[in-house]
């Protein structure tokens, strides 16, 4: 499978077709020979420059690859008994957002994701993964339904934000997360959640409020997009690389902020390029995270919740 | 005195503002920037800065909104010393500290909430009242905190939580610990949801955002003054994504509340005595000076309703002098908890 190389990958990906052109030669001759030896230490040499220091916008672009394994990727790889359940019982069946009931390591779980397509046809149908208010509505009831049957909540977080449209506004989309913050703060589960991809502002949080935040090392998390705070702080949405900086939204910034609690490593290259290690690396994370919660009562998680966001910001006093 | 009415040959477009000066001495003129009529300063702050002519509701700053709404010399303010600090180094036109600075400087305010407890109507609730002026009322971790703080008060104190709200959404500069004040100001009304007491928010223009996203709609009561912008999205992105213009009206007060997400559109004048009627009626045994009143018994009895609802006479003359140490015979025990982290110093970071 052939994936989308990204500008910043271009000279490595330039190199790697340049080496399989050769390698692929039925009569190589002895310069063709040199030159793959040396194309193959270039590579080696400029794999681990492009992904060692990789820019905040770089890691944003990897996040936002259109190949980049989805929500429901990881729930059929890690989970079994897979059930998905559908709509909100008021209105509709938001599906930029999917939910329903598994087994992980043979226990019942609750499952809450945003799910963005793959292509153009499949994002249509999810709209970006941009839930509507019946979305956050629908994830309430699944989770409420969590609560009452005491499953954990795995919630995998993959959004460019809630949806900005008339019928969203009509339908109460700032009520629908608020409501979802104040009811997830005391839900009496485990809620381990999991940033995958993206994780813009209130669209993100009205589903991410939990116990632990992990996010995968090329994943970002915050108040905006850098495109809408490019564009309101330095009027113009190409400022996007420079807003990204300012805003410290990677995952091992959001590590120092004391906000997520865990990177999840992606091989090199991001995700997309082996889901397989990618997945096993999720699977361990969640289980030794699940683990954490083991025999806490519902109380005492709801209390820790309560300490965790609490302490949660910046300022001084007197 | 119909001659400083709306002008009968005004144009649409507002005329340059140094033309009143020339006529009058500055500041005694107000122009309505939504019909244009020129009234009397002084008439138009005794009518609340609202226009009597088109009902236009101006901004009010946080000491205007605590004049018209709280007893005279009550409010008694709180974490007025929580400051905001750049945590991230933040730079966009000017450096973060630096807009901070001028910000203060200009507003006169610390950040864009206030907070405290006062008496309305002789009732004692917690207060939050954000200013539009700091900042457009965006909500960093000061807001967050103070917010917070304020509802931990109500439930320490079992009094209702009055949150008046005027944001355009989150403070960028604050990035992510921005977004995270959303979950702590909604977990803490959580708890004061389950301590059975009120929050009333009333809404004004505008209010929107990560603000609306998280307490501002998170009322059990929500007013709204008329005309407000109330919303999630602001309108020029919605306009952006959608790529067509929007309905008139669309996101104003009256449009929320005939979508079901605002309890009432109250005009400024009848606002305080809204909030008195309704703080008297959403009471319940578990608020301060009520559960003074209830009979005692099994605490798993239960009680009666008739016997829930103390004489009005004898709750009037308990209710502001009653103690808040005695503890409830049904409360919650979040009031316990809640004791030790209200008004106690936080680190930074
Ligand atoms: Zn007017």
């Amino acid at each position: 499978m052939s994936l989308a190389v990204l500008d910043f990958e271009k000279p490595l990906y330039e190199r790697i077709d340049a080496l399989e052109a050769l390698r692929a030669k039925r009569r190589p001759t002895q310069a063709d020979r040199a030159k793959i030896h040396a194309l193959e230490g270039e590579i080696e040499t400029l794999r681990q420059e492009t992904y060692a220091n990789l820019s905040p916008f770089q890691r944003i672009k990897i996040a936002r690859h259109m190949a980049r394994p989805r929500s429901l990727d990881y729930v059929e790889t890690l989970f079994e008994d897979w059930i998905e359940v559908h709509g909100d019982r008021g209105f509709a069946d938001d599906k930029a957002v999917i939910a329903g009931y598994a087994r992980f390591e043979g226990r019942p779980v609750t499952i809450i994701g945003q799910q963005k397509g793959k292509d153009t046809r499949e994002n249509l149908e999810r709209n970006f993964g941009m839930m509507h208010p019946e979305g956050y509505r629908k994830a309430l009831r699944i989770m409420r339904n969590a609560a009452k049957f005491d499953m954990p909540i795995f919630i995998f977080i993959d959004t460019p934000g809630a949806y900005p449209g008339i019928g969203a506004e009509e339908r109460g989309q700032a009520e629908a997360i608020a409501r979802n913050l104040l009811e997830m703060a005391r839900l009496p589960v485990p809620i381990i959640c999991t940033v995958i991809g993206e994780g813009a502002s209130g669209g993100a949080l009205g589903i991410g409020v939990g116990d632990r935040l992990l996010m995968l090392e090329n994943s970002w998390y915050c108040v905006i997009s850098p495109e809408g705070c490019a564009s309101i702080l330095f009027r113009d949405a190409s400022h996007a690389p420079r807003a990204a900086e300012a805003l410290k939204l990677s995952a091992p910034d959001l590590l120092e902020q004391g906000i997520a609690d865990e990177i999840i490593p992606e091989p090199l290259g991001g995700a997309h390029r082996d889901f397989e290690t990618t997945a096993e690396n999720v699977r361990k994370a969640l289980s030794r995270n699940l683990r954490l919660f083991e025999g806490k009562s519902g109380e005492t998680l709801v209390n820790e919740r309560y300490e965790r966001y609490r302490r949660i910001g910046v300022f001084e006093e007197g | 005195m119909p001659w400083y009415r709306k002008p009968q040959f005004s144009s649409l477009r507002p005329r340059e503002p140094q033309e009143s000066p020339q006529r009058v001495p500055d500041g005694l003129w107000h122009r309505c920037p939504a019909c244009l009529s020129i009234i009397y300063a002084r008439d138009f702050t005794d009518n609340l800065k609202v226009c009597p002519s088109c009902g236009f509701h101006e901004k009010l700053s946080s000491e205007e909104r605590l004049a018209m709404l709280v007893d005279d010399g009550t409010f008694d303010e709180c974490d007025a010393n929580v400051s905001s600090i750049d945590a991230l180094g933040f730079v966009d036109s000017k450096p973060y500290p630096e807009r901070l600075a001028a910000m203060k400087k200009r507003s006169g305010l610390v950040d864009a909430v206030r907070c405290g407890t006062s008496e309305i109507g002789g009732q004692r609730v917690s207060l939050a009242v954000m200013d539009f002026a700091f900042v457009g009322g965006s909500m960093g971790s000061v807001v967050g905190e103070k917010v917070t703080r304020a509802i931990e008060r109500a439930i320490e104190l079992r009094i209702p939580m009055l949150t008046v709200v005027t944001s355009g959404g989150a403070r960028m500069q604050e990035s992510t610990y921005s977004l995270m004040q959303m979950a702590k100001t909604s977990a803490a009304l959580a708890r004061l949801d389950d301590a059975r007491l009120p929050h009333i928010v009333i809404l004004t223009n505008p209010s929107t955002a990560g603000v609306m996203a998280s307490y501002g709609s998170l009322g059990d009561v929500i007013i709204a003054e008329p005309d407000a912008l109330i919303g999630f999205a602001g309108p020029r992105v919605i306009e952006q994504t959608i790529r067509q213009k929007l309905p008139r009206g669309f996101q104003r007060s009256e449009f929320v509340k005939e979508h079901g997400f605002v309890d009432i559109v109250c005009e400024r004048a009848h606002l305080r005595d809204t909030v008195i009627t309704l703080l008297g009626l959403l009471r319940g045994p578990h608020q301060a000076g009520i559960c003074a009143e209830l009979p005692t018994g099994e605490e798993e009895e239960p009680i009666p309703a008739e016997e829930r609802v103390a004489p009005q006479g004898k709750k009037r003359a308990t209710k502001v002098k009653a103690t808040t140490k005695k503890p409830a015979k049904r409360g919650s025990t979040q009031t316990k908890s809640s004791k030790k982290r209200v008004g106690a110093p936080r680190a930074s970071r």
